[in-house]
């Protein structure tokens, strides 16, 4: 009998085909008679669009057509990209054109597409279009951008602050008056971009005689892609397919709709043709969403034993050029700064400033290790100033489980207030602690000191609001072969949702995860979808297999039942056939039971009977499920160089119930390798002008293996109450808190130096600057 | 990211090479391309004609002789990184290599590749500047020979002319037993050098410096030969004291800046990795051997 298979470590059904080359991502795919576009960009981060003159490239060898906004279809030079998350506080929202009108807004912002016979030729072209830009004043950073006098972002706008909004609970002023101590940090944080192996692409093919528009896109959900495609363009539901094949990496960017998909399809209805865009390294640095700086002006109040009291302060984020999620990603990082400790009064002000650098949407973890590092930066402090063990001062501000479930009392992101669910934060730490023989480690730093070498230890703790809704839609149906398939909205770019979602599946029919099917990615396979982002997958599209699985699984039971003269209890599903209970040995197969289910020609149905081992569920969460992680992490600085070696990293993790432990060690592993990147490497450079001089992997710094340290996985599991699985997210737990630790442990390990670490990354050349910094202020 | 137009030439002679090279304008060599590619991929260059030294044969070869190693232009990085004679005879190349981008840009980049892209922080130039390299340009009109003083120029520019090609380069060899230290510090492994200091030195009977050789790389234009202060510390016991000054004349040269990376830090790593490179040469020089 097939053993269940939820809780395995099953490994990758996915696996195979990438491993042995036979994975097929938008490139892979070639249409005959396809065309290839390249876009013309803009070389400055603001100005005036005076005139385009194409004729050169258009009367090139090779050259199809030359698309501007003024050659658009009508809808598209009418509408604006369409704003995925409108909110009240959002006062001046700012969305594209599919091709810029009359104004580009930063360096990168597409002005025109090419379409040629091949790459080579468009990329010729596109040097032969002639923009004639009238410079305007650049807003390059978001600080600036608030000053008396300074350049407006966009043309016409009254001001640079997209949206303004507050995060109040409790009794603020009080808080801060009342307490013993209060402690200020005014701290900046900068975070790259998602920079998957695989960069964003497009296919679109528009057939003239069916008018069917045919997009093959990588992305993280095809659905909401193609409500985009919807509110764009005028074409009918059964016209419009959007299909997702293998995805290299999303980590959140590729969940957005962006120009130059529309553009492409444009270009398609324009010359008959399928037009493939296959995006650029270069084009990857300068058009695709990323997030950037954030500026925190923090304080906290803590009693005279490091109880909390309040924490209050303003986050001025770096919005980019335009808003096409709202606030979501700044409004995250205000809702997750409270994280796993009990604060009762809380008041945060984010002010969210329009630049004209390339828009911020979501990277793994969105905006949360940001607000896990104030949060963690702040507890440091006030460790160090009350002389305390800052595991210590972290114990006696956690939520305890016994408070659970536990309100917050700020609203989420998704309008919610935010509570807690479950969790157990004081065990997680201790968890962490223990494997990495904290209580130890002050001996070990001060050996090490004696020998000249500066060894530190950091913590982290994050909570982390996963599984958000609205839902994820699942269809389990029986094929008459007897063949199991799952069909969902839900779309990976490397979790591996063909084998946790093939696992809960299986085991409503007691098969093994091989008999059970996962398609993914083509909104021809179920009707709706919102994709996969948020770690939301498991919660969402996990819960819907159950619960579509379940269902078939039951009308199974009841067929068989009906068939061979049982009760539908004395049917047991497994290996394929429906059994009778018992030493009997009657059965049917799944593939009889499917043929059965669909009726014969001419005959009605039995009473109460719907056809076919089909059911479709939508599980809709009520709320966030909240997972939680402990980040400890040792480190050793050359203090000559500024070098940081990470020596440990233990990770103490809790997702709920767990589906698949390998794939979860993946998702951490691969997190934490994020969360490397930003702590010490990633950093897109601007010039003043906002021009990024960041465009290659010799200038922007990815973390290469030998700088990622091998991670030590503890993993917890409080199953959520919100979801029939009991999980929450996994996706991107290893990087939240893993930036803070690490950051942490470089300040603990120059703590004897008197150096004051306020900031992320940290480069080898700004840790000597701040040993320098340090040991001028200890003369001065 | 595609390059623009151009015309490939695949010669199998140096005859042939040559003659290419005297008639065609704006042309370019490509080697092991592991610097050429990108930058035409990028558009940075869109030269007209594209030669290929590849299919040219006999320029893969290391050749040991009683003062000096000569070296074929085309020798992948990876060929030296492997040859017994370089880690018998040169074994700082072989640690210098260890940092010249990873396994696989190895395996096609060649030394003359490198020598002619002139990165000032290239490992193989700061190899090429430590060793006195003595290069052999080729044209219709013969060799010529050249000291790599003569040959470097500037940031990614040399005196190679436009109907020539670097054919071979000879390093000088050190007595066996001669004391060496490379060090380099860049952001990764792998990554171009912010500072990479060689060292090279031999010590007489009482254990003072007999003759060094220090090179500085990635912290100016081109790699900085601390020539005054290898003649000075001569007869000077290598130790701390002389590790400082040392130090501080690497600190002393002018550095660059850019985007990333002060005039200031790079100073700054010139010293510190000058003297670590200069005390792993003096711990392993041996004092029996006299230059």
């Amino acid at each position: 009998m097939q053993m269940r298979s939820f809780g395995q470590s099953i490994k990758r059904k996915e696996d195979p085909a990438f491993l042995t080359g036979k994975g097929r991502y938008v490139d892979d795919i070639e249409l005959p008679n396809m065309a290839h576009a390249a876009f013309v960009r803009s070389p400055l981060a603001h100005a005036k669009i005076k005139s385009i003159d194409a004729s050169a490239a258009r009367a090139m060898d090779g050259v199809i057509a030359v698309i501007t906004y003024h050659e658009l279809p009508e809808t598209l030079r009418q509408r604006r990209l369409p704003l995925v998350v409108p909110v009240e506080s959002l006062t001046n929202p700012r969305l594209p054109y599919t091709l810029a009108r009359d104004e580009v807004c930063y360096v990168g912002e597409a002005i025109a597409i090419v379409v040629a016979e091949n790459r080579y030729i468009a990329e010729d072209a596109v040097a032969q279009v002639m923009v004639d830009l009238e410079p305007l004043g650049v807003v390059a950073d978001c600080r600036a951008g608030l000053l008396e006098g300074a350049p407006r972002s966009h043309l016409g706008a009254d001001s640079n602050i997209a949206a303004t909004m507050p995060s109040v609970t409790g009794d603020i002023d009080a808080a801060f008056s009342n307490a013993r101590h209060v402690f200020k940090e005014s701290i900046f944080q900068h975070r790259g971009g998602a920079f998957f192996m695989e960069c964003r692409g497009a296919i679109a093919h528009y057939d003239q005689f069916s008018e069917n528009l045919l997009v093959y896109v990588s992305s993280q959900g095809v659905h909401r892609i193609k409500r985009s495609f919807h509110e764009l363009f005028d074409i009918q539901d059964s016209k419009l397919r959007i299909v997702t094949p293998d995805v290299g990496g999303g980590f959140g960017p590729k969940g957005s709709y962006y120009v130059e998909y529309g553009a492409v399809a444009a270009a398609s209805m324009a010359t008959g043709r399928p037009v493939k865009w296959i995006e650029d390294r270069r084009e990857n640095f300068v058009a695709t969403h990323q997030e950037r700086d954030q500026y925190w002006d923090v304080e906290i109040a803590v009693d005279e034993n490091a109880k909390i009291l309040g924490v209050r302060g303003t986050l001025t984020h770096d919005n980019g050029a335009y808003t096409p999620w709202g606030i979501v990603l700044p409004w995250i990082s205000v809702a997750t700064v409270p994280g796993p400790y009990v604060i009762p009064a809380y008041d945060m002000t984010l002010i969210s400033v329009i630049t004209n650098k390339v828009p911020t949407t979501p990277v793994r973890g969105a905006g949360r290790p940001q607000a896990v590092f104030v949060m963690e930066r702040l507890l440091e402090r006030v460790a160090k100033e009350l002389g305390l063990d800052p595991a210590e001062v972290r114990r006696r501000n956690f939520i305890k489980p016994e408070q659970m479930p536990y309100d917050v009392g700020v609203i989420f992101r998704d309008g919610r207030p935010v509570v807690y669910d479950s969790g157990d934060y004081p065990k997680c730490q201790e968890v962490a602690l223990e494997a990495i023989n904290y209580e130890a480690f002050a001996e070990r730093q001060k050996a090490a000191l004696s020998e000249g070498r500066y060894i530190g230890i950091g913590i982290g703790n994050a909570v982390e609001a996963t599984g958000l809704g609205p839902y994820e839609g699942v269809t389990v149906r029986i094929g008459t072969n007897g063949n199991i398939t799952a069909y969902t909205g839900a779309t990976p770019q490397g979790q591996a949702h063909k084998t946790t979602l093939a696992q809960i599946v299986a085991d409503h029919f007691g098969v093994s995860i091989d008999a059970v099917t996962v398609e993914t990615g083509d909104t021809s396979n179920i009707s709706f979808g919102i994709g996969t982002f948020a770690s939301r997958t498991a919660v969402n599209a996990g819960s819907s297999a159950h619960l579509a699985g379940q269902a078939v699984a039951t009308k199974v039971r009841e067929i068989a039942a009906q068939l061979l003269e049982v009760e539908p209890d004395d049917i047991e599903l497994t290996d394929g056939v429906a059994r009778v209970k018992g030493p009997s040995n009657r059965f049917k197969t799944l593939r009889e039971l499917a043929v059965y289910s669909l009726g014969k020609p001419g005959f009605s149905l039995a009473p109460g009977m719907t056809p076919g081992l089909e059911n479709t569920a939508y599980f809709t969460p009520t709320q966030s499920s909240y997972a939680n992680g402990t980040s400890v992490a040792e480190v050793e600085v050359d203090v000559e160089t500024g070098r940081v070696h990470i020596n440990r990293l233990v990770m103490s993790h809790d997702c709920g119930r767990v589906i698949n432990p390998m794939v979860v060690d993946g998702q951490v592993v691969g997190g934490v390798a994020h969360g490397v990147g930003n702590a010490l490497f990633e950093r897109m450079v601007h010039d003043d002008q906002a021009q990024p001089l960041s465009t290659n992997f010799g200038e922007y710094m990815l973390p290469l293996a030998a700088d990622v340290p091998r991670v030590e996985i503890h993993h917890q599991e409080t199953a959520s109450p919100n979801n029939p699985l009991g999980v929450k997210g996994a996706g991107e737990g290893g990087t939240i808190p893993t930036i803070v630790a690490i950051v942490n442990a470089v300040a603990n390990a120059l703590a004897p130096l008197g150096v004051h670490i306020a900031e992320a990354p940290l480069s080898p050349q700004r840790i000597i600057q701040l040993i320098d910094e340090a040991k001028a202020r200890s003369v001065a | 990211m595609k390059p623009s137009p151009f015309t490939y030439h695949a010669p199998t002679t140096t005859a042939e090479l040559t003659e290419l090279l005297g008639t065609l304008d704006d042309v370019r060599i490509i080697a092991g391309g592991q610097s050429l590619m990108p930058m035409m991929n990028f558009r940075f260059v869109q030269p007209g004609h594209l030669i290929d030294l590849n299919t040219v044969g006999g320029l893969a070869y290391v050749d040991v002789q009683r003062d000096f190693i000569e070296i074929g232009a085309s020798t992948r990085q990876r060929f030296l990184q492997r040859s017994q004679d370089i880690a018998k005879h040169m074994p700082i190349v072989g640690e210098a290599l260890s940092h010249v981008g990873h396994r696989q840009t190895r395996a096609r980049g060649t030394i003359g590749g490198s020598l002619c892209h002139f990165d000032p922080s290239a490992e193989l130039v700061n190899m090429a500047a430590l060793h006195d390299a003595v290069l052999t340009l080729t044209s219709v009109d013969g060799d010529r020979s050249i000291s790599f003083g003569e040959f470097g120029l500037g940031f990614l520019t040399t005196s190679v002319q436009p109907n020539e090609f670097l054919r071979s380069v000879r390093l000088a060899r050190w007595p066996e037993g001669h004391g060496y230290g490379f060090e380099e510090f860049a952001m990764r492994h792998g990554d171009f050098a912010i500072c990479a200091v060689s060292c090279l030195m031999t010590l007489d009977d009482r254990g003072a410096i007999d003759r060094l050789a220090v090179a500085v790389s990635g912290v100016s234009e081109t790699p900085v030969r601390l020539t005054e202060m290898e003649g000075r510390l001569r007869g000077t016991m290598p130790d701390a004291g002389t590790a400082t000054d040392l130090a501080a004349a690497a600190g002393d040269i002018e550095a660059m800046s850019d985007a990333y990376i002060t005039s200031d830090y790079r100073s700054h790593l010139a010293r510190v990795i000058t003297r670590r490179a200069f005390t792993k040469a003096t711990e392993r020089a041996d004092q029996r051997v006299r230059a």
